[in-house]
């Protein structure tokens, strides 16, 4: 069965590999990320945020609500393994 | 887990890291504005300091916090953050729009500081989830 | 800007992909893990190579250290070998 698993495992990296081909250069300023709202960020992204450290800029201000979701699922997860694993203290469970 | 390792040579060099750790996860909260870094990072390095502290020296470590405390700090780290991005509406602006913040500074400033605050509360939650999850994992029920 | 076919950077990546393999085919569950802390780090170094310094930042942080450590963790609070 083990063996079994080597033939999807292979179509799968022959389907990815395939897809890489059409992945834009690293930096390439034509691909479809760099072209839409990229230039505004990097164009404005100082005057308006004060971050010289871009990635921060968009972070926690332009991209902020993704970063309040974010911070959101860390917290869920946190409180997840503490009710889980947590218990011993309110002599509740097994 | 309540002794800790603790053998001198890893007590000393414990006791030489920690202030560095802090003082270095405090900086890459602080100045995410300026260099690589920001609240997340940061927060992981303050954490990873009390974790240090928590495996050389157990619990006898006053300072090591329990999980009540850590579920506190991650709960207020949160809330800085949904209250920071409130204060935009309450000011007659956006949801987290920062501009809206009454502070006598350039507009540039202020969505700094709006940020700064942000970065702060999830420095805050991120540290509070990895020592909460670190605590449950060590003390978790021997029957569980 | 980064040439797509960086020597340094394909060496990062084969030695990533040597980490992954010789992190799985590890038996002992405690050398895998220092095994994978090895590839959390070529991967922040690769990151680094490609220019993106706060993603590289993360990795070492967080996959490096704080998962080392919660595996180490849940290691001895489990059996060590692998099956």
């Amino acid at each position: 069965m083990a063996r079994l698993a080597i033939l999807p495992l292979l179509a799968l990296g022959a389907v990815l590999v395939a897809a890489a081909g059409g992945l834009p250069r690293v930096g390439d300023p034509e691909s479809p990320a760099a072209t839409h709202v990229s230039p505004r960020y990097i164009a404005r992204g100082y005057e308006e945020t004060g971050a010289t450290n871009l990635v921060t800029g968009v972070l926690a201000d332009y991209r902020a609500y993704d970063t309040l979701g974010e911070t959101t699922v860390i917290c869920a997860a946190g409180l997840a393994c503490w009710l889980i694993l947590g218990g011993r203290s309110r002599g509740v469970g097994p | 887990m309540n002794s800790g390792f603790g053998s001198p040579a890893l007590d000393a060099a414990s006791r030489l890291m920690t202030p560095f750790m802090l003082m270095f996860g405090a900086y890459v909260v602080v100045h995410g504005h300026d260099s690589p870094g920001g609240g997340f990072q940061g927060g992981v390095i303050i954490a990873a300091c009390l974790i240090l502290v928590r495996l050389v020296r157990g619990r006898a470590a006053g300072w090591v916090m329990p999980p009540e405390t850590a579920v506190v700090l991650l709960c207020t780290g949160a809330g800085i953050f949904a209250g920071v991005g409130l204060l935009g509406p309450i000011f007659g602006g956006h949801f987290l729009d920062y501009s809206a913040l009454p502070l006598t500074l350039a507009p540039a400033e202020v969505r700094a500081a709006g940020s700064l605050a942000v970065e702060i509360g999830v420095a805050l939650a991120v540290t509070g989830v990895l020592e909460l999850i670190f605590d449950v994992l060590v003390e978790a029920r021997d029957d569980a | 800007m980064t040439p797509a076919f960086d020597p340094l950077a394909i060496a990062f990546l084969g030695l990533m992909i040597v980490g992954a393999i010789a992190a799985l085919s590890v038996r002992d569950l405690m050398a895998a893990v220092v095994v994978f802390g090895a590839f959390s780090f070529f991967s922040a170094t690769y990151f680094a190579i490609l220019g993106a310094v706060d993603v590289a930042f993360t990795e070492a942080a967080v996959g490096a250290a704080i998962t080392a450590v919660f595996f180490v963790t849940a290691i001895f609070r489990t059996d060590r070998g692998a099956d």
